[in-house]
């Protein structure tokens, strides 16, 4: 019963961090969101039994992709309407 | 240029922790979970945090290119060479010719239900050990010529 509302809470979870990566004028918030949505898609992983996979996801989607969003970002503007 | 002192202070603290957990997921990699690609993209992940908290210089003064990328290098001749290795032992390419014989990790696997033995496996985890140096030096190495792009503005 817990790990059926483990994988509820998880999967409204994703769908709640999906939306705001759209929603988000902020990019470097946007940037996080999406490392917060690798981080549950990793747990959502684990709970459907592929550790494996969890833990490639946690080090490429958390880790290394937010730091190539945040070093993009560095590089350009942080608005995503920004006049340029 | 640099990230706030909070960044900074709380990536100097997970640094080694990172750098460790990576490592045990390599060294680990025919018993549990991972292995070489998982544990060298989480060793890539502390060395990147480090790269993304400090400024350009800092970070190159710090991991300079040349060592990474010879840590790929290294990494795919040692994959290779273990590979190779087997047939001047009259077997198979990629025979697991470690296995069995008592050198390191050449231990027999003990017959039975057990949780499993770390000095087991032959050539498997020596490949993980390759594997690992071979993605955290890529990887590193992809950041550290992303960030040289942006040095100028920075």
């Amino acid at each position: 019963m817990i790990e059926y509302i483990a994988h509820i809470v998880v999967l409204i979870g994703l769908v709640v961090s999906a939306l705001l990566v759209w929603r988000f004028r902020d990019l470097l918030s946007a940037a996080i969101a999406f490392g917060i949505f690798s981080f549950l898609l990793s747990l959502e992983f684990y709970i459907l039994q592929a550790p494996d996979v969890a833990i490639a996801e946690a080090g490429i989607g958390a880790g290394l992709t937010t730091a190539i969003f945040i070093l993009a970002i560095k590089g350009t503007t942080r608005w995503e309407d920004a006049e340029e | 240029m640099n990230m706030s002192k909070v960044v900074r202070a709380a990536a100097n603290l997970l640094f080694p922790f990172i750098l460790i957990f990576g490592l045990y997921i390599v060294a680990h990699g025919h018993l549990t979970p991972g292995g070489g690609f998982q544990g060298g993209a989480v060793f890539a992940t502390g060395i990147i945090l480090m790269i993304v908290a400090y400024r350009y210089e800092t970070a190159v003064g710090r991991f300079s290119k040349d060592i990474l990328r010879n840590c790929e290098f290294a990494g795919l001749l040692i994959f290779v060479s273990l590979a190779l290795a087997a047939l001047a032992f009259g077997t198979g390419f990629f025979y697991n010719w470690v296995a069995d014989t008592g050198l390191i990790f050449g231990a027999s696997v003990a017959p039975g239900a057990n949780p499993g033995d770390l000095n087991t496996g032959g050539v498997i985890p020596l490949m993980n050990l390759a594997v690992g140096l071979e993605v955290l030096g890529a990887l590193s190495v992809i950041i550290l010529y992303m960030l040289s792009g942006t040095r100028e503005e920075a």
